[in-house]
């Protein structure tokens, strides 16, 4: 089964449809990837599964419940964590006030999780006193995600985490990313980097023009030859 | 070269003339800097009906404290005003929170411009400006009672045999202590409370507290009340050291958004330093050295002159020329701000 699945989604900004029922999942303890040419509706398709845009046809499930019809800060108290690409920390606050942020619906233990966050990424901890604006690309995207984290969502979504990060701290951010997916969240992902992104995903989606075009693990789809030809470079 | 007693007597002056007024009116346009800072980092619009809600805030005070006169109470020393803040900060709440309920809300959930919803507030200025003047009438008001000086000059003088003296104002230090004290615990609030961070981060980033879980309405509610009491305090003290009169909050609006502009707006510090900075701007340009260069250069060389770079019926150009040259060198203030 599936945590979280966007099924038959068909809809748009408003105006033409960017969706055309086009379906995701992912589950608990997995990595699962979308990629694809760009507009493609990758950061869309993920946007509607927060409930950013009123969806036409379709449903979002989540353990379960559909909720298509919840706005996104009640599917954040659910335990949908949602990382934007842009914009996704507070500049003019400290790292530990922006993981402080993070958990603000929660009543108690901040402080253990934001332990469990420094564990994860220790820079941030060295880092807690800062103003996260001055930190570099790959340690904002990492308060990004621990800003997340605080929440312990079931369900983690980045869009595009290491969008104009250099490849090393690409790499440093994926094993981040999958040391996440070994604490039992289900993490969701778009990605333009998309060798890379295969590599550690165990479960992908290649979208194009709104629609599902090749599904299959990571490893199945890096294998495929037409998937390679067309998005990977050959 | 002058003597000691000289320098002394020329420093007394100044700080008799310039310092202490100018410490005292800083503290009033930092708090009133405070409230427009505030508002505009957070419900993200320059709030014209700012000075008019100092005035609304400060004739509630006024009324307050007329009617425990008549009651006989009275705080001794201290003005009675003081007791009069807390129904008249009560009031001034009521009032902006009733504007933001039919005026702003609308507007809010329209997700206007804040061009327009800066010409809102002009509307709403014109209107608090109004119930002001229904109510009070435009003349000066007279509120201030309790002990006038701390500090007598005579005494000063006597004390230190000099020739000048310090007169140091009851409404002065009142001013200076109660600007202390909000500061520190705004200050306080805004880093330290779990609200106060809240507010931070919907000042930063409206979308990410959001995803975190900020509940808008809270945010706006508690903005309005905090810049309600702002306002009403900053007025109350104004009104104190000076004395009331409707048309005088309205003629604060420059000084105010000067002094928030300077400092970098929407940030806290770049208030209150903008606010010091107008402040004693205006006045060493607006007063006049004779006196002072008399004790200091040699004898038959004083000037004949006021030796008063402007006029006190210009002070009002000292801010506006300041606040030109900041957006024209550096639009976003000292402590780097945002640019309107």
């Amino acid at each position: 089964m599936t945590i979280l699945v966007g099924e038959n989604m068909t809809g748009g900004y408003g105006g033409a449809d960017i969706l055309h029922s086009c379906t995701v999942g992912v589950d608990r303890g997995e990595i699962a990837v979308i990629v694809g040419p760009n507009g493609a509706g990758k950061s869309t398709a993920m946007k509607a599964m927060l409930g950013m845009l009123q969806l036409r046809e379709g449903r979002v499930v989540y353990n379960d419940k559909d909720i298509t019809q919840l706005t996104p800060q009640d599917r954040v108290a659910e335990g949908i964590a949602f990382v934007p690409q842009t914009n996704n920390i507070f500049t003019t606050m400290t790292v530990e006030e922006n993981l402080q942020m993070g958990g603000y619906l929660r009543d108690s233990g901040i402080d253990q999780t934001i332990q469990q966050i420094y564990e994860l990424f220790p820079i941030l901890a060295e880092k807690r006193r800062q103003a996260a604006g001055e930190l570099s690309g790959g340690q904002r995207q990492q308060v990004a995600v621990g800003r997340a984290m605080m929440t312990e969502p079931a369900v983690l979504m980045l869009d595009e985490p290491t969008a104009g990060v250099s490849p090393i701290v690409m790499d440093e951010l994926f094993d981040r990313i999958i040391e996440v997916k070994r604490t039992g969240v289900a993490v969701l992902m778009v990605e333009q980097n998309a060798r890379q992104a295969l590599n550690i995903a165990d479960k992908a989606y290649v979208l194009v023009t709104g629609e599902n075009r090749h599904t299959g693990t990571g490893s199945e789809l890096l294998a495929d030859a037409e998937v390679r030809k067309s998005f990977l470079g050959g | 070269m002058p003597e000691t007693t000289d320098i002394l007597n020329a420093l007394v002056l100044f700080g008799n003339f310039v310092f202490m007024p100018a410490l005292s009116y800083g503290s009033q346009l930092a708090l009133g800097a405070l409230g427009v800072t505030l508002l505009f980092g957070i419900l993200r619009f320059a709030n014209f009906a700012h000075g008019d809600t100092m005035a609304f805030g400060a004739m509630v005070a006024v009324l307050v404290t007329w009617w425990l006169q008549s009651l006989g109470v009275s705080l001794g020393p201290l003005p009675t005003a003081l007791l009069a803040l807390p129904v008249a900060i009560l009031a001034t709440s009521l009032l902006v929170l009733l504007f933001d309920k039919y005026v702003y809300r609308y507007y809010r959930k329209q997700k206007s411009p804040p061009v327009m919803l800066a010409i809102v507030s002009v509307g709403v200025m014109f209107m608090t400006n109004a119930i002001v003047r229904f109510i009070i009438g435009p003349d000066d008001q007279r509120f201030s009672d309790g002990q006038k000086f701390l500090v007598r000059a005579r005494d000063f003088k006597e004390a230190t045999g000099l020739n000048e003296g310090i007169a140091i104002k009851t409404s002065s230090v009142i001013t200076i202590v109660v600007t202390v004290v909000v500061v520190v615990a705004l200050f306080w609030f805004l880093n330290r409370s779990k609200t106060g961070k809240a507010m931070r981060a919907f000042s930063d980033n409206e979308d990410l507290a959001l995803l975190s879980g900020v509940n808008p309405d809270r945010i706006v509610l508690i903005t309005w009340l905090i810049t309600a009491a702002l306002a009403t305090i900053a007025g109350v003290l104004y009104g104190l050291d000076k004395s009331f009169k409707p048309f005088t909050y309205f003629q604060m609006l420059l000084p105010i958004f000067a002094a928030a502009i300077v400092g970098g707006i929407g940030q806290p510090v770049g208030a209150i330093l903008g606010g010091y900075i107008i402040a004693f701007s205006e006045l060493a340009v607006t007063y006049a050295y004779k006196k002072f260069f008399r004790y200091l250069l040699p004898e038959g060389s004083e000037p004949d002159s006021l030796v008063q770079l402007l006029s006190t019926d210009y002070k009002f150009a000292v801010s506006f020329i300041i606040l030109v040259v900041v957006l024209l060198v550096r639009p976003t203030g000292i402590v780097k701000g945002k640019v309107i």
